[in-house]
């Protein structure tokens, strides 16, 4: 028997596809999250809102926070760890989470070095803007990819961006004969040979959620059309005024994200979504998504 | 052409798709329950059975999947698919489909760092077959008539009842498409004696 395989890695991600993963951050929601059809929960010690409100250095959560999302669902839990903190991915690791998020949400350890994911047992998601740092994170172990977006701002430019940009990176890379590979490898700073893969299957060898401003279920279902293979929703449902009723409504849309009559019905009085910021308001050195490389 | 149907509610839904169409049949995406009208057999894919059951719920699925079993025709769960299909669940108060003489616990290998890959015989399907678990359950009991297929470590991990098939691995994340062939055969099967019947 062999634990922490690719396969097994990447199998799980596989088996979250079509499905919402929820930020909670207590055992409360985490029950609201499974009850709603989550397929999985993301446990923290505060939203990314706040993480964005608070300022100061966000880190790991709590452990007895992890802990009691872990003992309150039988869906798998994830937690996150900050780029390149080697110790908190072991003590999450350590701790039985199911899947570990290294996470530009959080205050970054390392602003150099990514973490060697291959090296845990422990599966990793990892954010991604184009197909350089889709690749570099695979090309370390990471066994899902999301994009960045940008966190807690409740808009979904960023992420559409990210996704768009990505799959037409792909498409374009299936399409080049093999002698142009090493250039776009030269060009997007990637490992070559997992363009080489890439190009070969046709898509990413990985799971490739959307992440980082999703706050409706119509946002749910258009990241799902722009190919995501499932969506994590952040500050979206616990900021919302009826979070069940909302985290059911994301979970539907997702489902269905080509059922436009649904989604009309799902999208009724839902109550106030999260406020919501402009990018352009947001100074550089604040977006999130610029954090790791 | 068997046209086999995939439940599409959530989870490894195009790997099966794939699966199926490697070994020359039709495979179709299941969203609705008056899809169900038109199979010849459907598999239950590996996902969360959580989130499966939430929406086979609220789309008014259970009344239909349960009409599909009992018309005769095969159903294959794997994974969350089989935990769909048993008569029991151990310790909850009912099963879901509860179509299949089995009794399955959940997550009985434990959390994500003890999913493993492993070999197995699988009686009438293969001798080496690479097989993956991801957050497995396995069955704990088969029922009378249920035929165990294989084990893995003492542990029950597929089964037939009647025509009724689970694993707790998934055959969707290998190359090897035996065993899906093998449910597509049993799905051959039951068209042709269900058209004779």
């Amino acid at each position: 028997m062999n634990t922490g395989t690719d396969r097994v890695k990447r199998g799980m991600a596989e088996m979250q596809k079509g499905g919402v993963i929820m930020d909670v951050v207590n055992a409360e929601q985490a029950k609201i999250a499974e009850e709603a059809g989550a397929v999985a929960v993301m446990a923290l010690e505060r939203v990314p809102s706040d993480i964005r409100a608070a300022g100061g250095v966000a880190r790991m959560a709590d452990p007895r926070i992890v802990e009691e999302v872990m003992n309150a669902v039988t869906i798998p839990v994830m937690a996150k760890a900050r780029i390149g903190h080697i110790v908190e991915a072991r003590v999450l690791e350590a701790m039985g989470v199911d899947y570990l998020d290294e996470s530009e949400v959080l205050t970054p350890a390392d602003e150099e070095y990514h973490l060697l994911k291959s090296d845990y047992t422990v599966p990793f998601v990892c954010g991604c803007r184009d197909i350089g740092e889709a690749a570099r994170r695979i090309g370390e172990g990471a066994s899902m990819l999301r994009t960045k977006g940008e966190p807690g701002t409740g808009n979904i430019v960023e992420a559409v961006r990210h996704m768009r940009k990505v799959n037409a990176q792909v498409r374009k890379l299936v399409h080049m004969s093999e002698d142009e590979v090493m250039t776009e490898a030269r060009n997007h700073g990637a490992p070559f040979e997992v363009l080489m893969q890439i190009r070969k299957e046709g898509k990413l060898p990985v799971v490739n959620f959307a992440a980082g401003g999703i706050a409706t279920p119509a946002d749910a279902a258009l990241m799902m059309e722009l190919g995501a293979d499932g969506v994590f929703v952040g500050s979206g449902i616990f900021k919302s005024d009826n979070p069940a009723k909302f985290a059911r409504a994301i979970v539907e849309a997702t489902t269905h994200y080509q059922d436009y009559k649904l989604i009309a019905e799902l999208s009724k009085e839902l109550g106030e979504p999260m406020k919501g910021l402009e990018i352009s308001k947001i100074a550089p050195e604040s977006r999130m998504q610029e954090r790791g490389w | 052409m068997t046209k086999i149907g995939v439940l599409g509610l959530q989870g490894a839904v195009r790997e099966h798709v794939r699966s199926i169409e490697e070994n020359g049949a039709e495979a179709v995406v299941v969203k609705w329950p008056e899809q169900l009208d038109e199979l010849d057999g459907l598999i239950l894919p590996g996902g969360e059975s959580t989130t499966m059951r939430r929406l086979i719920d609220r789309y008014s699925f259970m009344e239909p999947l349960r009409a599909f079993g009992e018309s005769g025709r095969p159903m294959f769960g794997t994974c969350a698919g089989l935990i769909l299909l048993a008569g029991e669940v151990v310790g909850y108060a009912e099963p879901h489909l509860g179509l299949m003489n089995i009794a399955v616990e959940r997550n009985s290998f434990g959390r994500q760092k003890e999913s493993f890959e492993a070999d197995l015989m699988i009686k009438d399907v293969a001798d080496d077959y690479n097989a993956v678990f991801i957050r497995a359950p396995h069955i704990v009991s088969a029922g009378e008539g249920t035929e165990v297929l294989a084990e893995c470590d003492g542990r029950i991990v597929a089964a037939r009842d009647r025509h009724y098939l689970g694993c707790s691995f998934h055959p969707e994340l290998t190359d090897d498409h035996r065993i899906t062939g093998y449910f597509i055969g049993m799905a051959e099967q039951a068209k042709a004696s269900l058209a004779n019947s």
